[in-house]
């Protein structure tokens, strides 16, 4: 066209961004690359190559290696040599590095972006604009969190090599998240990028090692499932980060159970988007198009569930549509779109068969009247609209630009709607009114709530998911935690096993007699009989026996969950209500203490004053609990906009507790009550050999004002009941501490619904040592993170 | 809905104004729920508007077309103390001629006849400029109502709109009394609009909301909708005295208004940001928000004009430097 035509037409005509630098430096390598082991480019061992390609036009990139697990075993062994040296930079030292790297980033952010851009798809602006700054961004913060780390977070160390595995739909920035804190705290990686999108990780590899990181720090791995698989299962490896899709975080869950290995997991999403009556409709509009047209849909925390007021939905949708008229799609390398190309073609006919799905069963499709290029892999703007909650792309996640539009009529149906998913990782809600607004978001089930706003990142802000939508958060302070371990920890040894129960030898007593006890169930605030009506005897050191207690079954579990998750009004009491409850109890206990050693000088055998000293410790370890019910208090985060990110410590909501044997009164109550001082309703499994103190421990809490169905306890065989609690998928979180087993159970089986676990590996734990027993490390386990971001301004 | 009340003159737009003529705003009765249920999030707006740069991008031939079309649209203005009539008619004369002949002629436009989409004077030179521009289809705006405070007794305002279209005036910029809009007295601003609007008579009426004064985008919102229904023909950002001029984000408050106004009347307002915007980049960055908000319809001269004075040599550097690929310097283009 002309220039005249252009006066007349005034169309956008092309922008394209150059590549030849990206092209250049494909060329320097031959359009082929090895891993990235030890400060170098090596093949794979077996020789075997992937492509990876251009989803704008399907032409080949490069050939890049298909890792194997000698190649997994190279790298890790690479790294785990580097990592003593590493971690002995210390902070200060290793700040440099991190530092280096993200003006490492900030010097060739053009050449990240095209081939970024080159590689995924996605649009140039939002590499230059927002990948690749983000990127630089998370560096400067974690060489902050490494500056900082001796005097800051001088009780944690390290945890050592990190697997880390990384999705296609923002690779370099994942990569950032996830190796910015690794490297930062001490830690060496070695990192699996996407098969589909590899090229960003390399390049940066490469220049980090340019730029002066030593050798075996960062190690890339390319490949496919199989290598992440490698990785995942690799002895060498003491933490895996994962970010793709819940059903390989699941696979990954259940191979690392029992392993020890740390695990944060950032998964698939179906975010609500909710608009009510009194937002900016206008700006709105604008949020959908960044919830759910941003990196073409492909994103783990995409609004795309569109749930608007009732009284505006059909004018909401009208101007919807209009704005959809307006967006563009074309090449990723035109600065003059909004939507790049999909991934590959196999994510292409997904996105199409669930629209298709949809309209079938019943939605309305609006796909608008724009241009899409007519070669390589692109899929229109989609709205769906009379969709139900039924409807399968209601609750699938399409991972496309595809967005399902639902109305409501309260607020309170808004947040059922919004919370009607098994997922729960961002939200984002659209009011002018701020009591409405900050009244909502606690309510969502989500990691991250954006207030009118969307799609939101800061490094210092966490990022991560509630339900399955995986565990763990990047980002700030919530996230360098999860490249740490305590010191405190560190010197645990394999649990001792109690000594055999010993045979039951007859009594020769003719003394009086006591009252015979019946010990049962706690459930729902009431003593209730096991179901199955079984007992269980209990039985001293020396063979006698000393009581019978209530053998559980999967039905009193069943029953105690339900009653756990009746009694929801504790997660939102006050904390000085939740503190003065604990303190109550601790009366109480104290109150009845000379029992309570009697029975468990009788059931252990331990001595009058160990007994004592258990009791007083307990009465103690309650005091704590209360202590901290109102100070665990979150943060506010400055992200760098006008408005703040809260990061808010919610209660995870009904968490199973497996008690271990040793100090059965004091390990019940040193993990029982964490939980509840944060609000958690709790369904204990006490100690099998010791359960007994449980059921004189319910007459505590019946004096006590605890409400019903905040604790729970259903006594019997640890194994069985322990199973059913990991198997439930209305629990959130399951504590296991005690034989090594039952920790690796709690987590294999945790995959159902991904329950949060907090497991001991069958190392024991010294509940006399406030350092090791309480405080924060518990707290933490005890509570998730969301973040919600206010942005504000008149 | 309330019936529409047709309000003075209804006729097409004035003569020399692009594209298929439009109707004049009729306005509407005063509807204080309109009003009342706007809303507006400062944050929003501004995210929407610092990333569209990012989002469309016009270049090379097209970027030469869109700015020939720019300065179609301009108000080439002096609002000076110390402006005289020679100071005007030099004015009128770049108005007629904005681009050298030879670039024109390079740049295969020479046969457009392209102008200024006006030249704005205070009231005084008004005649000048009329004289100066016989023979164009070039308007004559005049700056109005006690311009810029806009704070002389209404009787006068109104009878300074009468001389000026006496004068020969085809465009009057008025400037609302922002205590209305600062004290929500949305019926005295409806009211004060309305006469303003009455006394034009044929000329098409500017409504200057001083948004620099406003302060908030809430208020700029329901001031432009207020202005809207008491019948201006455009709404337009600033008076450039005001220590803040037209932005981005006032500017896409602006035009949601004017889209909610056209989706409740049927009417078309035009737009002027003005004050400010000195860069070919900067009235780029106009036009592509325009599109995208309002569409194409709203980039021809009868809805849109700029209110500038250094603008044009920015984009006259900028033509030249298309079709020669060398930078260009102001000394190479005569001056206003």
């Amino acid at each position: 066209m002309s220039v005249a035509n252009y006066f007349e037409s005034l169309d956008y005509g092309l922008a394209p961004e150059a590549d030849s630098n990206v092209r250049d430096w494909l060329k320097g390598h031959d359009a082929s690359f090895g891993h990235f082991i030890d400060g170098a480019f090596r093949p794979s061992k077996d020789g075997k190559t992937l492509s990876t390609r251009e989803p704008a036009t399907g032409d080949e990139l490069a050939k890049i290696a298909q890792g194997s697990a000698e190649d997994v075993d190279d790298a890790v062994a690479v790294a785990t040599k580097a990592q003593a040296s590493w971690e002995g930079l210390g902070g200060k030292g290793r700040a440099r590095h991190i530092y280096a790297l993200a003006r490492m980033v900030q010097r060739h952010a053009r050449l990240f972006a095209v081939l970024e851009a080159l590689d995924n798809g996605k649009p140039i602006r939002e590499t230059r604009d927002l990948d690749i700054p983000l990127v630089a961004r998370h560096f400067y913060h974690h060489a902050g969190w490494a500056e900082l780390q001796d005097t800051e977070l001088a009780d944690y160390k390290p945890i050592g090599v990190v697997g880390q595995i990384i999705p296609w739909n923002f690779p370099l920035l994942m990569l950032a998240w996830k190796v910015a804190p690794a490297l930062a705290l001490g830690n060496t990686v070695v990192l699996k990028p996407a098969e589909a999108t590899p090229l960003t990780a390399l390049l940066f590899a490469e220049l980090a090692a340019r730029s002066g990181l030593p050798a075996g720090v960062l190690n890339v791995v390319t490949g496919d499932g199989a290598t992440g698989a490698a990785l995942v299962k690799h002895d060498g490896v003491g933490k895996i980060a994962f970010t793709g899709s819940t059903e390989v975080g699941r696979i990954i869950r259940a191979e690392t159970a029992g392993s020890g290995k740390s695990l944060t997991l950032e998964l698939g999403g179906k975010s609500p988007f909710i608009v009510f009556d009194d937002a900016d409709m206008e700006s709105a509009v604008e949020g959908v198009v960044d919830a759910i047209w941003f990196n073409q849909g492909q994103v783990c925390c995409a609004g795309s569930r569109l749930l608007v007021h009732e009284g505006i939905h059909d004018r909401f949708i009208a101007r919807l549509k209009e704005r959809m008229n307006a967006l563009r799609v074309g090449h990723p390398l035109d600065k003059a779109i909004d939507m790049g190309a999909i991934i590959e073609q196999s994510q292409l006919e997904r996105i199409s068969a669930l629209v298709g799905k949809g309209v079938e069963e019943g939605a309305e499709a609006y796909v608008p009247d724009i241009q899409t290029p007519e070669n390589g892999c692109f899929y229109p703007p989609t709205l769906l609209t009379g969709v139900e909650p039924a409807s399968t792309v209601a609750t699938e996640e399409i991972f496309g630009p595809v967005m399902v539009a639902m109305s409501f009529r309260t607020p309170d149906e808004a947040v059922a709607l919004a919370n009607n998913t098994r997922y729960g990782l961002a939200a984002s809600v659209w009011s002018e009114n701020i009591s409405l607004a900050l009244d909502i978001a606690p309510q969502l089930k989500a990691g991250v709530v954006w207030v009118n706003a969307t799609n939101l990142f800061d490094a210092g802000v966490g990022f991560g998911g509630y339900r399955e939508s995986g565990y763990g958060r990047e980002g700030g302070l919530e996230g360098a935690y999860e490249y740490l371990k305590p010191n405190a920890w560190s010197a645990r040894k394999p649990r001792k096993p109690v000594p055999p129960v010993p045979v039951v030898e007859a009594t020769d007593s003719f003394e009086p007699m006591a009252v015979d006890r019946t010990a049962k169930l706690y459930i729902g605030g009431k003593q209730v009989r096991p179901d199955g009506n079984y007992s269980l005897t209990v039985i001293s050191p020396k063979g006698k026996v000393i009581g019978e207690m209530g053998e559980g079954n999967r039905k009193d579990i069943r029953n105690a969950v339900q009653a756990a998750r009746k009694a929801a009004g504790w997660a939102t009491a006050s904390t000085h209500l939740r503190a003065q409850i604990l303190y109550y109890l601790g009366e109480n206990l104290a109150a009845r203490t000379d029992e309570f050693v009697a029975r468990l000088s009788a059931m252990t055998g331990v001595k009058k004053t160990d007994a004592e000293r258990e009791v007083e410790t307990a009465i103690g370890r309650l005091f704590t609990y209360a202590a901290w019910a109102d100070k665990f208090d979150g943060a506010v985060h400055s992200p760098p906009l006008r408005g703040v990110a809260l990061a808010m410590n919610e209660p995870i909501g009904v968490a199973g507790v497996i008690c271990p044997d040793e100090a059965p009164l004091l390990s019940f109550v040193s993990l029982v009550a964490p939980l509840m001082a944060m609000g958690n309703r709790v369904v204990a499994i006490p100690s099998e050999r010791y359960g007994l103190i449980a059921a004189d421990f319910y007459q505590v809490l019946e004096t006590s004002d605890v409400p019903a169905g905040v604790l729970n306890i259903v006594t019997g065989y640890t194994k069985e009941l322990a199973r059913t609690l990991a198997d439930h998928d209305d629990v959130d979180a399951v504590w296991a501490f005690g034989d090594r087993e039952i920790s690796e159970m709690a987590e294999a089986r945790s995959v159902g619904n991904m329950k949060r676990t907090f497991v001991d590996n069958g190392l024991a734990t010294n509940w006399y040592d406030p350092k090791v027993a309480e405080g924060r490390l518990f707290l933490r386990n005890a509570v998730q993170v969301k973040n919600i971001w206010i942005p504000y301004g008149e | 809905m309330s019936e529409i009340i047709p309000m003075g003159d209804t006729g097409t737009s004035a003569p020399g104004l692009h594209g298929n003529a439009i109707a004049r705003n009729a306005g509407h009765a005063l509807e204080l729920d309109w009003i009342n249920e706007i809303q507006v999030n400062r944050s929003a707006v501004e995210r929407r508007t610092s990333t569209l740069g990012g989002r469309r991008s016009v270049k090379k031939d097209a970027q030469a077309g869109w700015l020939l079309k720019a300065i179609t649209c301009i108000d080439l203005t002096t609002l000076n103390g110390d402006d005289t009539a020679a100071r005007v008619r030099r004015l009128c004369a770049k108005a007629r001629q904005p681009v050298r002949p030879d670039l024109l002629e390079a740049l295969g436009v020479a046969d457009r006849n392209i102008t200024t989409g006006a030249v704005c004077v205070y009231h005084r030179f008004v005649a000048e400029a009329v004289a100066a521009l016989d023979g164009t289809f070039i308007p004559v705006a005049a700056v109005s109502t006690g311009f810029p405070a806009g704070l002389s007794p209404h009787d006068t305002k109104l009878r300074e709109i009468e001389a000026s279209v006496a004068d020969g005036a085809h465009e009057i910029d008025i400037v609302v009394t922002r205590e209305h809009v600062l004290t929500g007295n949305w019926q005295a601003l409806y009211d004060e609009m309305r006469d303003y609007r009455a006394a034009c008579g044929e000329a098409h009426v500017k409504a200057i909301l001083a948004t620099g004064d406003l302060r908030t985008l809430r208020n700029v919102a329901r001031a432009s909708m207020v202005c809207m229904m008491a019948g201006a023909d455009f709404i337009k950002t600033s008076t450039g005295k005001e220590t803040a001029n037209a932005t981005l984000p006032v500017s896409l408050v602006m035009l949601r208004m004017i889209r909610h106004y056209q989706e409740r009347t049927g009417h078309l307002v035009g737009f002027k940001p003005a004050g400010g915007i000195s860069t070919a980049k900067d009235v780029l960055a106009y036009q592509v928000l325009m599109k995208e908000e309002l569409g194409r319809r709203w980039l021809e001269p009868d809805l849109l004009r700029f209110g500038a004075s250094s603008l044009l040599a920015d984009i006259e550097r900028q033509l030249e430097h298309h079709v020669t690929g060398r930078y260009s310097a102001f000394n190479r283009h005569p001056m206003a």
